[in-house]
Order: structure tokens, then sequence, then C-alpha cells
């Protein structure tokens, strides 16, 4: 991955907590930026944010309309993050989450609040460059309200050890109307274990995309379970994965549509694409209980395509280069 | 002036047929030399076999670029010396921008070289920069973004397999210029067509059919050649005539059949 230089943690921010807490955001923030993260971002008072290490909140900046709580447990956080109904926010909410040492637990408990007819984006980076044996732990509770609009994206950064078991659950409810995009990216340093399960109930002319980018390597395993349950009236849905594993990693893909009302389509979409002795699974499920309601599906999977390999060593590139960037361009 | 590639007596043979039947071929550096020749003559099939794909590994003959034989060097290999080559139906790449795939062939990539061969092609940077060379881009757009990556890298060899078909009456005129000019900057050009007023844009040309070259020389001549004497394979044997089982059935498919 490239290289991130080291960052310098806003004198604004840095100037108003003790010591021991600068210490912490100044780790963190390095976390962050390794993950892909603009520290920028966090000195602006037009945006939204939130730092989050291990068990500490070390940093919230509310804006008009976005009211960010959180509250500190004995092995992470709970937080309400709720919008305003009609709010239009402007810039994406930033939000990191993190551990600096390389052992420990991590639980995040957000609940997420998207009231009628709000559109807000999220941009959040989870970072453990240290990881050896740490387990991070989120179960998201989601409501996008009538109307509303929430786009999330996730990127992680695990370090090169792959020691993190990553196991995030979330249940996202998309009322009438209501519009829900959530990418979850894990494609620089290792994975280690990870097991995303997502289930999504959409209302009438609601919209659900989820899509998944994730690389793993060595012994790395990615699990993906998504549901989308079209239980309204016109209500969409799309599941995008994308996955490749080498050496020894696995890749499963487990991704079940249900069309259970009228005018209800959904679509199930995933590539992997497998080197070495690495083994990747697809496991589409469709249930349409409805006959006006339609549930389609795509996958493949298999080694790099021959003649993408050659047009780009055609150009001079070897071999493992061609297959680099053909993979980090299915996974950009 | 000593030829830059030259092929002699190539033979490659693919599952359940022998592609290229003994070929012979020389291009001269900066030159344009045209390729004719009708559908299944082995024309693609000798791009390949010069490339150095899989699957068209010689069984005989050899292959000298620049003095030196190349016959077992990988693709990548070939393309640091200066071969490359655009493909008929080039590959597309998810996630990958039009910017960045013609960077990729070039020794020192800038972004003024990138728009300079975007324009070269008649299309415009500011549109196709950032754009995925993807399934959104037409067959025609895709196969302009390959002549430009081709024309990027400035090869000593660029073997072009059709860059004419799929692209529209005026489009084949600019490629034909683009051709010319490439040649003007010291790239040698096998053009590979079945578009016989392509010969207009050539320095020489040759003839394949069955497998070979069966004639070579000034392109007037040999276009009026193969107008006037290659037929489709249906019309004369009604099957495939370049799957000889053996060299006197090859002779006479070649004798009494698609070159009358």
């Amino acid at each position: 991955m490239k290289a991130h230089p080291a960052p310098t943690a806003p004198a604004s921010l840095l100037g108003r907590r003790d010591p021991g807490w600068a210490r912490d955001f100044e780790a963190i923030l390095q976390a962050y930026e390794a993950a892909g993260g603009k520290v920028s971002a966090l000195q602006s008072d037009r945006i939204a944010s939130a730092v989050i290490s291990a068990n500490r909140v070390l940093w919230v900046n509310e804006i008009p309309g976005v009211h960010i709580e959180a509250e500190e447990t004995p092995t992470g956080i709970r937080a309400h993050i709720r919008v305003d109904a009609g709010t239009r926010v402007e810039y994406p909410v930033h939000l990191c989450f993190g551990m600096i040492p390389q052992e420990g637990i991590q639980e995040i408990l957000p609940m997420f609040e998207i009231d009628e007819g709000a559109e807000v984006g999220f941009l959040a980076h989870c970072t453990f460059p240290n990881a050896v044996n740490l387990q991070h732990i989120m179960d998201a509770t989601v409501r996008i309200g009538p109307g509303a609009t929430m786009r999330y994206t996730e990127a992680h950064y695990h370090g090169p050890h792959g020691g993190v078991q990553v196991l995030p659950t979330s249940h996202v409810i998309v009322e009438e109307g209501g519009w829900f995009e959530n990418e979850f990216n894990l494609t620089y340093g290792r994975v280690g274990r990870m097991e995303i399960r997502m289930e999504v109930d959409v209302g009438a002319r609601g919209v659900a995309e989820l899509t998944v980018k994730a690389y793993g390597m060595g012994e790395d395993h990615i699990r993906v379970e998504e549901t989308i349950r079209l239980n309204g009236p016109e209500a969409r849905g799309l599941t995008k994965t994308r996955i490749a594993v080498r050496d020894r990693a696995i890749g499963e893909v487990y991704t079940t549509t249900e069309g259970n009302a009228p005018g209800a389509r959904g679509h199930m979409d995933c590539t992997e694409i497998v080197r070495g002795e690495a083994v990747a699974r697809n496991t589409p499920i469709v249930i349409v209980r409805n006959d006006q309601a339609r549930v389609t599906h795509e996958a493949a999977i298999g080694s790099v395509s021959r003649k993408e390999l050659e047009t780009l060593m055609a150009r001079g590139l070897s071999e493992n280069e061609a297959v680099d960037i053909i993979i980090r361009g299915m996974l950009a | 002036m000593d030829p830059l590639l030259v092929v002699e007596n190539l033979h490659v043979r693919r599952p359940g047929a022998e592609v290229l039947w003994g070929v012979n071929l020389t291009v001269y550096p900066a030159e344009v030399h045209v390729l004719l020749g009708l559908n299944g003559s082995g024309k693609s099939s000798l791009a390949y076999t010069l490339m150095g794909c899989a699957g068209y590994r010689p069984a005989q003959g050899r292959i000298l670029f620049d003095g030196e034989d190349i016959t077992d060097l990988p693709i990548s290999e070939r393309a640091r010396r200066g071969i490359t080559l655009g493909w008929q139906e080039p590959a597309r790449f998810e996630g990958l921008r039009t910017g960045d795939y013609i960077a990729l062939g070039m020794k020192e990539p800038t972004l003024a070289r990138v728009e300079e061969v975007l324009r070269a092609v008649a299309l415009a940077p500011t549109a196709y920069l950032g754009r995925p060379v993807d399934q959104t881009l037409s067959g025609g757009e895709r196969k302009r973004i390959e002549l430009a990556a081709v024309y990027a890298m400035r090869p000593h060899l660029a073997i072009l397999d059709e860059p004419d078909s799929g692209i529209d009456v005026l489009g084949v005129e600019e490629i034909a210029s683009l051709i010319r000019h490439m040649a003007a900057e010291g790239t040698a050009v096998l053009l590979i067509t079945h578009r016989d007023e392509m010969a207009d844009a050539a320095d020489r040309a040759s003839l394949m059919c069955g497998g070979t070259v069966v004639k070579t020389g000034d392109p007037e001549e040999v276009r009026a050649y193969f107008a006037q004497r290659c037929r489709p394979h249906e019309e004369t044997l009604g099957a495939q005539p370049w799957e000889p089982v053996n060299g006197d059935t090859y002779k006479e498919v070649v004798t009494r059949g698609v070159c009358e």
C-alpha cells in the first residue's frame, strides 16, 4: 500500500485536552490516516465527526441537525447518532474506530436514526494497525425514515499481521421511499478473520444497495452474509460483492434476497478471484413470495481472465504486476 | 536496411487444427506492413504467436526480432523489447480508468502524453481520462482506447489486429492517418485487416491464406491479387480448408480453393 506521512494532529484539538489524551489522539490519528482517513476533516467545524479509540471517546463534533451521543462501556462504546428530519448534511460524517494495542476487544454498539427526508453520508475508518490478537465487534441498528437517505462507507485497515477478528452485524430498516447504501472495503493490509452479517428490511419504494470489497491473503478468512427482504411494493435491492483471495485464504459469500411484495426487484452480483491454494464460495439464495416480484443473481468465480492478463503483459507488465492491477481494479 | 522482424517457417498447432502452416514474413523498421486475408486465414493466430500468447507456442520455426531469437520469450519480455499488440476485441477491466490503462505501458508516463494519444484517436481527454475501461464503453470507444494505449508505448513494432473493425468509415480514415503517423515516428506497424482499402496506408503488404503467407510485395499488387482471387472458403470447399490432413491436401486447398 502507499506510504502515508505521519499526520499532525490538529493543534486546535490537541490544545483542548490533557497530555495523555493528546498521546492517544495522536496515535489513533496516525492509524486513521493509515486506513485512508483525512485528518483535516476532523479540523473542520462544518464536518460532524467522532473518534473512538478502544473504549474511549476521544473526540466528537456535532453540527446542526446531526447529534452524536457516545457512552463508554467496559469494552467499547454505545453510540446514538441521529439526523433530524429534513436535514441535508453537506459533508459526510467522519467516524474513526480503532485500537492501537496488539490485543484486546472493542465492542461498538451504534444506533443510527435518519429521520424523515434527511440525507446524510458517513465515512467510517476502522483501524487496527498493530493487531496480533484483537477482536472488533460491532452490532449496529439502523433506521432510515420515510424518504430519507443514508450512505455509509466503511474502510478497514488491519495492519500486516492478520491478527484481527472483525465481526460486524447490522440490522437495517428502510422505511417507505428510504434509501440505504452500504459499502465495506478491506483491500489493504491483512484481513485476519472477518464475518460480516447484515440484514435489511426494505419498505415500499425503498432501496438498499450493499457492496463488499475485500482482498484476503495468507490464512485470512472472509465470510459475508447478507439478507435483503424486499417487503414493500416496488422495493429494490442490490448486493454487489467483490472478493479476491490468494495463498490459502478463504472467501465465502452467502447472500439472500427475498421478493415479498408486488413490483419488488432484487439482484445479487458476486465476483470472486482465486489465486494459489485459496478457496472461494458463493451461495446466492432467491426467495420470491409474490408473483409480481423478481429477483436475479449472477456469480463468477475463477482465476484472472487470461485475456486481461495478456493485454497488460503486452504493455510490459510482469504476470504478478498484471494480476495485482486487475484485482485492485475489481476492488476499486 | 536490416529487418526488424523475421518469421521463419512458423508452424502453430491448436487443438483440432494447424493454424499456422509454414509462415514466412519480414517486417522492416518504421514500415507499415498490411497483412490481408479472409476470416479464418490465420492472421490473428499469427498476431497471438508473435506476441507470445498462451496456446500459440510454435511447434516449428522461429521468430527473430532485431536479430535475436524471441521464439521462447514470454509476453512481458517481448513487450519490454518493444513489441506490443492491439487486440481485435480488447479486454475490459473493471475499475481501471482509461488514463491509468494508457499510462501502464509508458516508460515515463505523463498526463500530457496520455491526453495527446487520446486526442490522436479522436477521444476528448476530459471525457475519457477518468472513465473505466469496462463494459460501459462502446466497442468503437474501446478499440480507440486500445489504439491509444499502443501508440502511447512508442513501440518498435505494433501489431494491430483489425483496428478498423467496428469503427465507422470516418474513423477508419483517422486510424489510417494515425498509423502513418506512428510509422513516421519510428514504429513499424503490422496491420492486420480484411479491408483491402487499408492497403492504401501501407508500404508493403502480405496476403495470408490457409494459415500461411502466400504473397508479399507492393500493396497495390497484393491488394489486387486479394480482391481478384481470394474467395470465402465456403464457396470452394464448404469447410475450413486450412485444417490440412497432410501437406498434399493443404497444397490442393491453396492451389485449387481459396486462392484461385
